[in-house]
C-alpha cells in the first residue's frame, strides 16, 4: 500500500489506519464523532496527500481542460478553482475533480486518489492539443485545515495577508510559515476552510507548524472516518460510492455541473441523447426515522416496491440520526415522502430530505 | 482491568453467571476498538439463543459488528435502555451496557469460554 509523507506522523499520533484507494491512511486518531464535531465547532487538520495532482500546461492546455470537462472551464480566471466532472464517450463519469487555473494555459487538476492512473491515462488519451500533461502527485502533499477557527489559525502563519480575504473557490500562491504553499479556500466538509498544497518534502514541516495551533484551539487531527461523515452531511458525493464510470452526471444529481450550451466536450453527445431519452435514475438524500443505520448497498422500497439502493450512508454525528444518498427510479417519489430501507431483512422507515442535510458556513 | 468474575469469548462478548441466569455484554477492549456506538439491535424476550451463533448487531459510525451468544438459552430480559442510549455500551460495558439476560440449561457451556487470564492473553495477541 502507498503511504503519504506524513505516515510516520500519524503513527506517532497513534492513528488507526485503513486502506483507501490503494493508500494506507489514518481512519481516526481518537473518535470519529469527536473529530467530526471538532471540525463543525472548532477546527480540524487533515492529511489528504493521497489525492492526485496533474499539471496541464503549455500551448493547448486551455483547449484540453475544456474538452475534458463537463463544466465550462472558460469561466475560470487566474486564481480560481472550478468543480467539474470528466465524462467518457458514453457520458459515464471518469472522475470528479477540481481544476485550478494558475495562468493562461496552466492548470492543476486535483483528482481522487483511487483514480490517479486512470485519469492520467484518460487525459493523455484525449490530449490532441499539444498540452504538456504531468503527474505531480508524488511531489505534492495536501493538508486541509477546516472549521470555523481555520481562518484565525492560518492567519497566525501568513503574515503578509488576511486569508479571510480569499473567497470561496479561489486560491493564492503564498507562504505559510515560510513554506511555499498554494492556499486554496476549498474543502470537503461544508465548513469554512483551506486546502494547502506544498511540496512533499515540506509536508511534515507544515503539519508541525499547524498541528500545535490546532490542538491549542482544542481542535483535532481528522481521519478519513470523519472526512466521510463530514462530506455526507454537507451533501457532497464521493466517487466510487455515489458515482462511477457507468453513471452519468444527471443520475447522481450533478447536472448543474454540466454546461451543454455553446461548447464541445467529451461525452456531450451521449449526455444530450440521455437527456432526450429521459433520465431513469435520480439521487436523493434520506434520513432514517428510527435509530437504524443504512449502509451502502441496502435496498430502498416505496410501498413494498424496490425502487433503488443506498450509495452512501452513515450515522450523522451532528443530526444524531442516520443519513445517506440513494439512487432510485426517477419517477418514484416526491420530497418528504416516506420510504423504507431494508436492513438485515427488516424494513426500517426513512424519509426523503433536502440535500445538504445541514446548512454550514463555507 | 478485566473483571475476574466473568467468562469471555474470543469475539469479545462476556458472560456473567448467577445461578441459571447469565448476563451478557461486550468487553471494555471491544467497545474501545469499536468506539462511537450509535445503534444496538437485540432479540426479543423469549428468543432461544444458541452458543456461538449471532444474536444481534452493534453499529458504530463506521461499521456494523455481529454479536455472538456465549451460551445457549432463552432470553428473559433485554436492556431496553440501550435503544435510546447505545453509548452506554461505550461508557459502561460491564455494567449499564449489558445486552441480555439468558436462562441457561447447560452449565458446562460456560467451561468452553475463556477465563479472564486467557482473555487478556487473547487480546494482547490480537492487538499485536
Amino acid at each position: 500500500m502507498k503511504r503519504t509523507p506524513l505516515y510516520e506522523v500519524h503513527k506517532n499520533l497513534n492513528a488507526k489506519f485503513t486502506e483507501f484507494g490503494g493508500w494506507e491512511m489514518p481512519l481516526q486518531y481518537s473518535s470519529i464523532v469527536k473529530e467530526h464535531l471538532s471540525v463543525r465547532s472548532i477546527v480540524g487538520l487533515f492529511d489528504l496527500s493521497h489525492m492526485g495532482e496533474i499539471e496541464v500546461s503549455e500551448q493547448g492546455a486551455n483547449e484540453l481542460v475544456q474538452k475534458l470537462s463537463t463544466n465550462d472551464t472558460s469561466r475560470l480566471s487566474d486564481g480560481r478553482v472550478l468543480y467539474t466532472l470528466f465524462c467518457n464517450e458514453t457520458g459515464g463519469i471518469v472522475d470528479d475533480l477540481l481544476i485550478y487555473r494558475h495562468a493562461d494555459n496552466h492548470y492543476m487538476l486535483v483528482v481522487n486518489a483511487a483514480n490517479i492512473e486512470k485519469d492520467l491515462a484518460w487525459v493523455e488519451t484525449c490530449n490532441d492539443t499539444g498540452a504538456v500533461v504531468k503527474d505531480i502527485s508524488q511531489d505534492t502533499a495536501l493538508i486541509a485545515l477546516q472549521g470555523p477557527k481555520s481562518i484565525d489559525i492560518l492567519n497566525l502563519f501568513v503574515p503578509e495577508r488576511d486569508v479571510s480575504q480569499i473567497s470561496f473557490f479561489r486560491f493564492v500562491v503564498d507562504k505559510v510559515a515560510r513554506i511555499p504553499t498554494i492556499i486554496s479556500r476549498t474543502g470537503y466538509t461544508g465548513e469554512t476552510g483551506f486546502e494547502l498544497y506544498v511540496s512533499a518534502s515540506a509536508a511534515e514541516d507544515l503539519w508541525k507548524v499547524l498541528y500545535p495551533a490546532v490542538i491549542a484551539a482544542e481542535g483535532h487531527p481528522i481521519g478519513l472516518g470523519a472526512r466521510d461523515t463530514l462530506r455526507l452531511e454537507a451533501g457532497l458525493r464521493l466517487y466510487g460510492m455515489d458515482m462511477n464510470d457507468d453513471t452519468n452526471p444527471f443520475e447522481v444529481g450533478l447536472g448543474r455541473f454540466v454546461k451543454l450550451k455553446n461548447r464541445q466536450f467529451i461525452g456531450k453527445k451521449a449526455l444530450l441523447s440521455e437527456k432526450k431519452k429521459g433520465i431513469t435514475k435520480q439521487m436523493i438524500g434520506f434520513q432514517m426515522l428510527d435509530r437504524a443505520v443504512a449502509r451502502p448497498g441496502y435496498a430502498v422500497y416505496q410501498q413494498g416496491k424496490h425502487i433503488g439502493d443506498v450509495t452512501s450512508g452513515a450515522p450523522s454525528p451532528t443530526l444524531k440520526c442516520s443519513i445517506g444518498f440513494a439512487s432510485i427510479e426517477s419517477q418514484a417519489v416526491p420530497e418528504t415522502e416516506k420510504i423504507d430501507i431494508e436492513i438485515r431483512g427488516k424494513m426500517h422507515p426513512a424519509k426523503i430530505v433536502k440535500v445538504p442535510f445541514l446548512s454550514t458556513g463555507t | 482491568m478485566i473483571p475476574q468474575n466473568l467468562k469471555y469469548m474470543e469475539s469479545h462478548e462476556w458472560a456473567k453467571q448467577e445461578g441459571d441466569i447469565v448476563t451478557i455484554g461486550i468487553s471494555d477492549y471491544a467497545q474501545s476498538e469499536i468506539q462511537d456506538i450509535v445503534y444496538v439491535e437485540l432479540p426479543e424476550v423469549g428468543t432461544e439463543l444458541t452458543q456461538k451463533t449471532e444474536f444481534g448487531v452493534i453499529e458504530s459510525v463506521k461499521a456494523a459488528f455481529d454479536l455472538y451468544a456465549p451460551v445457549s438459552g432463552e432470553v428473559i430480559a433485554v436492556n431496553e435502555s440501550l435503544l435510546d442510549a447505545p453509548e452506554q455500551v461505550n461508557e459502561s460495558p460491564y455494567d449499564e451496557g449489558w445486552f441480555l439476560k439468558i436462562r441457561i440449561t447447560d452449565d458446562s457451556e460456560l467451561d468452553a469460554l475463556l477465563d479472564a487470564e486467557s482473555y487478556q492473553a487473547h487480546i494482547e495477541a490480537e492487538h499485536g
